[in-house]
């Protein structure tokens, strides 16, 4: 804004050039797709809750375990296809693609960890991969232990049934 | 009528938090980590336990679950242990999952070479 007053005072033109820069930037631009973005990740992470649910029935029908069990089963089973695609590398677009959609169901989780491992690995086995493996996914870890931490403290002295 | 509800449950967290991404400046490391916390607050008082009732497995995939099942498992040792069991049950529900990320991660890391 200050550079463009700055210009007018001297140059009557260059502030004419400055607005039509502007207009055409803007149009431009691409255009910021917020609903588009939201949908996606709606109907993304609407899938991967499906699949997680549907992984579910099918063990429970075919070999007879029980809920808890198969919902064990089926983590490891998207945590494994979702480390496993990163290592192949169709992961990253897949990200780009439905953004949240990926980042927040516990693909999310497997991936960060996964593409660290990979990205550190030739610094090394101890200060290397070791030392990196947890560098995006030791956030949610730490937060989630310190907040179930906290909370946990504040409702087993509330007392009552837990 | 599971199928549809973890359909909505976890398209509604993802479109929350791709709501949150884009009008704030946080990252997905903040919104992951917000998510976290927000999952051990919702089953402080059991809540959570009631949304996995009614939407089945799409209410155990969203980060949000993690939360859940640290707090769960540490109120759960409680029960027996006292205060003492607030530390011991942290990770005994959420040990599979990052058991199993560790495992994947470091085996396909030495089997992978990195893309890009």
């Amino acid at each position: 804004m200050y550079e463009i007053k700055k210009i007018g005072k001297t140059k009557n033109g260059d502030i004419m050039k400055n607005e039509k820069y502007e207009r055409i930037a803007k149009d431009h631009q691409a255009p910021n797709p917020r609903l588009k973005n939201a949908i996606i990740a709606f109907i993304a992470g609407g899938m991967i809750g499906l699949l997680g649910e549907g992984i579910i029935e099918l063990i429970c029908y075919y070999a007879h375990m029980s809920r808890s069990s198969a919902g064990t089963i089926m983590i490891v089973i998207l945590i494994f296809i979702a480390s496993l695609s990163t290592a192949l590398g169709f992961f990253d677009k897949l990200v780009t693609k439905f953004k949240c959609g990926l980042l927040i169901p516990i693909t999310g989780f497997a991936h960060s960890m996964t593409s660290a491992a990979l990205d550190y690995r030739k610094e090394g086995p101890i200060y290397g991969l070791g030392a990196n493996i947890f560098k995006l996914a030791g956030s949610v870890i730490l937060y989630g232990i310190i907040a179930a931490w906290f909370f946990g403290m504040i409702r087993f002295f509330l007392g009552g049934k837990i | 009528m599971l199928l549809i509800n973890s359909f909505l449950f976890c398209g509604l967290i993802c479109m929350i938090a791709q709501i949150i991404l884009d009008n704030t400046k946080l990252t997905p490391g903040h919104i992951t980590s917000l998510f976290v916390v927000f999952g051990a607050f919702l089953d402080s008082f059991s809540f959570y336990d009631k949304i996995i009732k009614v939407v089945g497995g799409g209410a155990l995939v969203p980060i949000t679950s993690f939360g859940h099942s640290l707090i769960h498992g540490a109120l759960a040792k409680t029960n027996e242990y006292g205060i003492l069991g607030i530390l011991m049950g942290m990770f005994d529900l959420t040990a599979t999952g990052i058991t199993a990320a560790i495992i994947f991660a470091f085996l396909f890391s030495l089997v992978f070479k990195p893309k890009n």
